[in-house]
């Protein structure tokens, strides 16, 4: 492989990667305080298909992002009345939230735009345009790796460099703030947490509203920089595949960066390896390569690869003692 | 699930799921208004097309067979204190060993033989997909809903590359299996009551019926008559007591996976054996997940789970009816319909407790 190969091989990666690390953040933000989100494939489509539709209605690239937020923030407030206020089952609303965009976004598309659930093709002065041409030209000046590393770290969209800002971001917010060690103490021992004084209601309404924006996002990644319409069922597991992620990382932020990097990549690759041959093993079928990422997270649940330690009180609706 | 408010058992029972099942409606219905449906007039339409003549009977009672198994599986693992999200999974492989043994031996074995091969292979094929998460999650504590969920994509993975590759009918351009041999072929219910000779028309129900039938009545006696079941029930309800008890949590944990992906195997059957003869991709089409909706709605019971299943059942049918009907009525609509019921009769079902048990009211206890 040349440079240019690797050089975008390592693009491709970083994109199909952006609504994986969205989306796997968005998970550990309320897993962290204790919610499980198994609802984030349904909120990635919900979302998808809010700044799709709208972007394709207004033209308005403002307008698209912020129904597509507004969206994203009422099915996380929609969590938290049933599952946080009312102690409801998370396991089973993440699997109503999902079975219910998957039906919604196709009927609401078909009724709306009338072509079997897409929207149309938005203009792309409403998707996201390239950053850093500019910059990436005189990089690809350079002789040698030059052009290899203008094609894989410049010119993509906001969502790509915004992504990897956002890792860092909520890394400091959790290990870093005063809000996020409360955050963590509720998703372990939210007692104690009350116990203190400070709500835990509140606090998990918080992560829940900031993983409700952050999967929005995800979802907009889908529409506004890879595909240019919403289709139904287009996020096709990505928002499991982010749930892995987050496991695989170990519910930390740089730890999911790598497990999402790592899948976007095999992503990447299991199109280019179609029908090659590989040393040592032969044609690998690109299914065996799509199912990596899943035998991988269950090989380290089990605890064969290391241990990945949930939060204590995930899962588990907090009932105040009397 | 807590039971905060005591209700009667009869309101418990029937009326709350029929509220929660009312709630969903009327949010589905709100939606069909929006996009320009009139939802009685769908309602009815749909009624129509799901009962209203005998080859609507005949789909409705094809699609209910395999939710009756798929919500009969997701049941046994919730008595268990398990969520199997995996149905779809083990529904496929039970399809894929059932298709495995009929493309094997359906040309020199003959139908009484190969039949009951066909439905010990479905069983076999989802009893081992599921045991796998289950002996996971009581030896190393992999959450089971978790593990069951990549397992669906596993399955889907192994499947789809089994249909493009290996098991691909030489010469064909679309992704399945050469045709079974006639043996392996389940009867359907009209020709089984051609025999007899009363006449009914062609539709896909076939004689699994008769199994989810079985299945359903075996599960009830199972859960509620056998050690096995009441060591299932304990573990679900207080693993604690249950090991004080005697019983052994993790075996228990195993059993009851078993079973539930065996009796999400089982769909092999219908869909394989009895109507598609030849292994297809996805001949599951998310019924590992209307199984949840059936299971909850029906109360994890098999006698609730078989109404939930002819409710689901019609809607399936009358959902494709009304796709024919009406211009612009997507099916989808259905499993918009499908997600509000999980969403009400089960992420939200307590909520309209407390005003229930004003309305019939029994004060709380305690």
């Amino acid at each position: 492989m040349d440079e240019l190969a690797i050089g975008s091989l390592v693009a491709s990666t970083l994109r199909v990667s952006v609504p994986l690390i969205l989306c796997a953040l968005a998970g550990l933000l309320s897993e962290r305080a204790g919610v499980i989100d198994l609802g984030l494939e349904g909120k990635m489509l919900a979302t998808a298909f809010a700044a799709a539709a709208t972007g394709a209605v207004t033209q308005s690239l403002p307008a698209a992002l912020a129904v597509a937020l507004a969206v994203g923030l009422a099915l996380s407030m929609l969590q938290g009345y049933a599952c946080v206020t009312h102690g409801g089952d998370q396991v089973v609303f993440g699997m109503a939230i999902t079975m219910t965009a998957a039906g919604a976004t196709v009927v609401l598309g078909l009724a709306w735009f009338q072509q079997g659930g897409q929207t149309p093709p938005l203009d792309d002065a409403v998707r996201l345009g390239p950053w850093f041409t500019a910059l990436g030209e005189q990089v690809g000046r350079l002789p040698g790796i030059g052009p290899g590393l203008a094609l894989a770290l410049f010119g993509h969209t906001a969502l790509v460099y915004g992504a990897l800002a956002l890792v860092a971001a909520i890394w400091w917010l959790l290990w870093r703030t005063r809000f996020g060690l409360r955050l963590r103490a509720v998703g372990e021992n939210p007692a104690m947490v009350d116990a203190a004084g400070v709500g835990v209601a509140l606090l998990r309404y918080q992560a829940l509203s900031l993983n409700g924006l952050l999967s929005a996002l995800a979802g907009c990644s889908l529409v506004l920089a890879q595909n240019p319409s919403f289709i139904p069922n287009m996020t096709a597991g990505r928002g499991y595949m982010a749930l892995a992620a987050m496991i695989f990382g170990k519910w930390h932020p740089a730890g999911a960066l790598a497990a999402c990097l790592l899948f976007g990549f095999l992503d990447a690759v299991s199109i280019r390896l179609q029908g090659a041959e590989l040393p040592l093993v032969g044609t690998v079928p690109v299914q065996a390569i799509q199912a990596l990422p899943y035998l991988l997270t269950v090989v380290l649940l089990a605890g064969f690869i290391g241990r990945s330690r949930a939060p204590a009180a995930l899962g588990r609706p907090y009932v105040k003692e009397r | 699930m807590t039971r905060t408010p005591d209700l009667p058992r009869w309101v418990d029972v029937a009326v709350l799921p029929l509220v929660n099942l009312a709630a969903a409606l009327l949010v589905a219905g709100g939606v069909m208004a929006l996009v320009g449906f009139e939802p009685l007039q769908v309602m009815k339409l749909l009624a129509q097309g799901a009962f209203g003549s005998r080859i609507g009977w005949g789909y409705t009672l094809y699609y209910a067979t395999t939710f009756v198994f798929t919500g009969l599986s997701v049941a046994v693992a919730y008595h268990a204190g398990l969520f199997n999200i995996g149905g779809e999974g083990q529904a496929m492989l039970g399809g894929l060993c059932a298709g495995l043994v009929a493309l094997a031996a359906s040309s020199v074995l003959p139908a009484w033989l190969m039949l009951p091969l066909m439905v010990v292979a479905a069983a076999a094929g989802g009893c081992a997909w599921a045991a796998v998460p289950g002996a996971l999650q009581a030896w190393r504590g992999s959450h089971v809903v978790i593990t069951t969920i990549m397992f669906n994509f596993v399955a889907a993975a192994l499947l789809g590359w089994l249909l493009v590759g290996p098991l691909k009918e030489p010469g064909n351009m679309t992704p399945e299996s050469a045709a079974f041999a006639d043996s392996a072929h389940l009867p359907g219910l009209h020709e089984a009551l051609g025999w007899i000779g009363v006449e009914w028309p062609k539709t896909p129900l076939n004689l699994s019926l008769g199994l989810a039938a079985a299945a359903a009545v075996g599960v009830w006696a199972l859960l509620w008559k056998t050690r096995a079941g009441y060591a299932i029930r304990a573990v679900g309800f207080a693993p604690e007591a249950a090991r004080y008890a005697g019983i052994a949590p993790k075996r228990t944990v195993l059993l009851a996976m078993a079973i539930s992906g065996a009796l999400a195997g089982l769909v092999g059957v219908n869909e394989i054996a009895g109507v598609h003869g030849r292994l297809i991709p996805d001949f599951v089409a998310g019924a590992g997940f209307v199984g949840i909706a059936v299971s909850l709605i029906g109360r994890n019971h098999p006698l609730g789970i078989v109404l939930a299943s002819l409710l689901f059942g019609a809607l399936y049918q009358g959902g494709a009816e009304l796709a024919f009907e009406l211009p612009g009525f997507s099916r989808d609509m259905v499993v918009l319909l499908q997600g509000l019921v999980v969403l009400f009769a089960g992420a939200m079902s307590r909520i309209g407790a407390p005003a229930l048990a004003r309305l019939f009211g029994r004060p709380a206890r305690g």
